[in-house]
């Protein structure tokens, strides 16, 4: 095993100018800097399209509320949902891919570190772009606009008759460059991943997380490519008078939400597998026992990534599609749940009879396993087409793709920062503070996504900027809000647990979990070269066999 | 619950009646799951926690289980062909239904951001306020919407007559509602159509056979039109004058705008603005004066007319019954 670094003689021991430190940031092609560049850009994006959450739900806290004007609450939820989708949700899982995907197959960087910085940076532009709209997207007088047409930008509302000025071209824009970006990404984990494992590591015997982020990269490339397709037929459209989604002039509204949601759905599994890959290292480490059903667990997530491409039209069951076409997307939409409930049952089975220690990783964990439960359960109501043609587009709707989105995706993504804070930083975390952001976050998501269902049962649609009295749904809007607070302070509390415990946190050591993969073996923050010695394993937990050398691994699997 | 006008819960017509049947069916067997589920997860978080007396030894490392796993895999399939099998019969019911002689027909219109009703076989046109009959259950006289856009997507929903269904342009669609209860039935567009997608609010009223009758051959009269008041003159002149003839309809005079509601029988309905104001003289008024003090961003230009004139065209609007 790796357990040592080499000490490289003239390497500068005096800590480096700023500017050269920066200099030493912008142009790497390590996949932990930009993994952590990931990281930081995605959490700078949380910040802004949280802000935009506020504002939207400041609103809506009782009827004919008048904080903002409707073209300024369009704005809000259009940019709250391509930020928190492109420019949060995937940066941060890209950036967790990025340095643990070569940490834990034994390797010393990814496949193609170049096209690994080309990639970030584009990511980067794209978000940029979007957030230039603000000032640079001239609506029909001049005055600074962003876009408004919704984050799945439905045509025809997307036209030029309909869409002046240029605030839909910077979507287009951002999301067609981010797009090439997470396209060179994805090629980079498969590449890596099939090409450069460490001896001993088949196919079998890595790490879920590795398996997860695999599937994860194929459905990236199966599902940007057919967005990026649709924003440059937009762009046509939009400039050289292209035909595609103008209904004025013979185009098809309906093509365009194909198009979208043969992306939107699988784009759902794309974030949600890396949340599984998360809980599937964490669960195991802290009920202290191997993961439940490890080849099953793989069998699941690609039944899920297959099964993924094929229910894309369950977004559309009020859009007039024949009732042959709505019965095969409830049976192909129904059948994804049996892998998704496969893994639960085996996350289930692995706590079962083990010794859970409730640190903060965990603690995020098992909120996610409850809170991924109901997600399903309701994701199951909205399957049913018939049920569907009440709730979609309503308030439901947007309460059970949050209690996937934050409930399942965000929560285990916290608890991936508390994991590993200690490898990528060297220093370990805060753990009151730690508990603090848990609950403070916990009360807060379910006030807010909880009580979000009822207005939704009520008749209340999505993206309306007020409401009529006398509907029923003010005491509900009112709880919905309140819980926002409750999610702003924890996550001032995380921010200030990572801010002070990199600086003050105490020394990690490089095995702070008592954990059984590869990145544990190597010091935190690990050298650039991630082992000075490439490693060989015998099993999925080759830290275990080290620990347990009368009761190795290998023996069983 | 019971108080709100939306509730899908509370359905008076058979596709929104089918579709309660399927969600308490649905709803029943997720919570019964949820209760296991939660249960088992509970149970073995608090049982298997750490000890602080325990020793340090690891637990039994235990690997997986094809049983189980069979188990885990077999037996939400058997639920999901179930549920899969109740989806299907309702969505075959309610989306091929038998269309009786009787039926009514009416072909909505969506526009930003306000609902145009045509009745192809009474020759009547209005907008915002749908009236249909009641529909026995006995002797069923349902209404069938065929749904178009003249502009962006919307989608009409109103919770306890039916499901919504969109109405997109260049895609027509059906659906269909056999209220079987008298009353106003409100709902709103549910697919974001613009900046006032928020106020494009919809009223379905459900009468009587014999007033529906009544209504119709109200909407088939002409209107009155200026009734011989020298306020009501001056402001049909301004009317007819301005741009208002450009984007609204008043039958038998000069406005044949096709933008805009049609007006002609204006005075019979409740609300303006696609429900987003009462249809008092004071909100017309305002209305006339400052559509955004209603509804912000709407289509309906600020005319700039001077206090007189709104308040002729106003008169003239008040004639019009």
């Amino acid at each position: 095993m790796a357990t040592t670094t080499i000490a490289i003689s003239g390497y500068p021991a005096a800590p480096r100018p700023f500017t050269l430190r920066l200099h030493d940031w912008v142009t790497t092609v390590d996949h932990k800097r930009l993994g952590i560049l990931y990281i930081l850009y995605s959490l700078i994006f949380l910040v802004l399209g949280g802000i935009e959450a506020a504002i939207m739900r400041w609103q809506l806290i009782r009827p004919h509320n008048n904080l903002v004007s409707p073209e300024v609450f369009n704005r809000m939820f259009t940019m709250h949902g391509t930020t928190m989708i492109f420019f949060v949700a995937m940066p941060m899982l890209f950036g967790f891919a990025n340095y643990l995907v070569p940490l834990m197959i034994g390797a010393r960087d990814m496949a193609f570190p170049r096209l690994n910085a080309f990639s970030f940076w584009m990511s980067a532009l794209g978000g940029m772009l979007l957030y230039f709209s603000f000032l640079g997207g001239d609506g029909l007088y001049g005055a600074g606009s962003a876009p408004d047409v919704g984050w799945f930008a439905y045509a025809p509302l997307t036209a030029k008759t309909f869409s002046v000025g240029h605030s839909t071209d910077f979507w287009i824009l951002s999301l067609l460059v981010s797009g090439i970006g997470s396209v060179g990404t994805a090629i980079n984990i498969i590449a890596t991943i099939l090409c450069m494992r460490c001896p001993g590591m088949t196919l079998g015997k890595m790490p879920l997380l590795v398996w997860l982020n695999l599937t994860m990269a194929v459905l990236v490339i199966l599902a940007v490519s057919p967005l990026t397709a649709a924003q440059i037929m937009l762009l046509v459209d939009r400039y050289v008078g292209g035909h595609f989604f103008d209904t004025q002039a013979g185009g098809s509204a309906v093509i365009w939400m194909h198009f979208f949601w043969i992306f939107g759905h699988p784009e759902v599994y794309v974030l949600v597998l890396p949340a599984f890959a998360f809980a599937s290292e964490i669960i195991p480490v802290f009920s202290r026992k191997a993961i439940f059903g490890y080849s099953v667990m793989v069998l699941a997530t690609v039944a899920i990534a297959f099964i993924s491409m094929s229910v894309w039209a369950h977004h559309m069951f009020t859009v007039g599609m024949g009732a042959g076409a709505n019965i095969f997307f409830v049976l192909s939409t129904m059948a994804i749940a049996v892998p998704t409930g496969i893994k639960i049952f085996n996350w289930l089975a692995t706590m079962w009879g083990g010794k859970i220690h409730f640190a903060t990783p965990m603690l995020f964990c098992i909120a996610f396993l409850f809170q991924f439960l109901v997600a399903g359960l309701t994701g199951v109501t909205l399957a049913v087409a018939p049920f569907d043609w009440q709730l979609g587009n309503s308030y439901y709707v947007v309460a059970h793709f949050h209690y996937v989105i934050v409930g399942g995706i965000l929560f285990t993504a916290f608890a991936a920062f508390y994991y590993w804070f200690p490898k990528i930083s060297g220093r370990m975390y805060n753990e009151a503070l730690g508990k603090l952001h848990f609950w403070l976050f916990l009360i807060g998501f379910h006030l807010t996504f909880d009580f979000m269902h009822i207005p939704g049962l009520l008749g209340m649609p999505r993206r309306i900027y007020t409401y009529e009295p006398g509907r029923g749904w003010d005491i509900w809007n009112l709880i919905v809000t309140i819980g926002v607070a409750f999610q702003a302070a924890g996550v001032l509390v995380f921010a200030a647990n990572l801010v002070l415990s990199y600086f003050r946190g105490r020394a990690a050591g490089n095995d702070p979990w008592d954990a059984w993969t590869l990145e544990w073996s190597t010091s935190s923050p690990p050298p650039e070269y991630n082992y000075a010695v490439v490693p060989s394993v015998r099993s999925r937990r080759p830290l275990w066999d080290l620990k347990h050398p009368e009761d190795p691994d290998w023996r069983y699997e | 619950m019971q108080m709100s006008p939306t509730n899908i819960f509370a359905p008076v017509s058979t596709p929104a009646d089918s579709i309660f049947g399927l969600s308490i069916f649905v709803l029943v067997t997720m919570a019964a799951i949820f209760v296991v589920v939660f249960a088992l997860l509970a149970y073995a978080v608090v049982k298997f926690r750490s000890r602080p007396g325990d020793d340090r030894r690891e637990p039994a490392q235990i690997y997986g289980s094809t049983q189980l796993e069979l188990a885990w895999t077999v037996i939400p399939v058997l639920i999901v062909v179930a549920l899969f099998l109740a989806a299907a019969r309702v969505i075959a019911s309610v989306q091929n239904p038998p269309r009786p002689s009787g039926a009514l027909e009416v072909i909505v219109t969506g526009h930003q951001y306000w609902w145009e009703y045509r009745y192809p076989h009474l020759n009547i046109v209005t907008a915002n306020e749908l009236h249909v009959p009641l529909s026995d259950p006995a002797h069923p006289s349902p209404t069938f919407l065929t749904l178009l856009s003249a502009d962006t997507d919307h989608s009409f929903w109103v919770p306890r007559l039916a499901g919504k269904t969109d109405l997109i342009p260049n895609h027509p669609n059906q659906m269909w509602i056999d209220p079987h209860q008298t009353g106003v039935f409100v709902g709103q567009c549910a697919q974001y159509c613009g900046t006032q997608h928020a106020k494009m609010l919809l009223r379905v009223y459900v009468q009587p056979r014999d007033e529906f009758e009544r209504w119709v051959q109200q909407q088939q009269r002409r209107a009155s039109g200026a009734s011989p008041g020298a306020a009501s003159m001056r402001g049909e002149r301004v009317f007819e004058s301005t741009a208002c003839v450009n984007c609204h309809v008043v039958s038998g005079t000069p406005a044949n705008g096709r933008f805009g509601p049609d007006l002609t029988h204006l005075m019979s309905r409740d609300t303006i603005a696609a429900g987003a104001a009462p249809n008092t003289p004071q909100m017309l008024r305002l209305w006339i004066r400052n559509p955004d003090a209603i509804k912000p961003g709407s289509k309906m230009p600020a005319m700039g007319l001077s206090d007189q004139d709104v308040d002729a065209v106003a008169t003239y609007l008040e004639t019009l019954r």
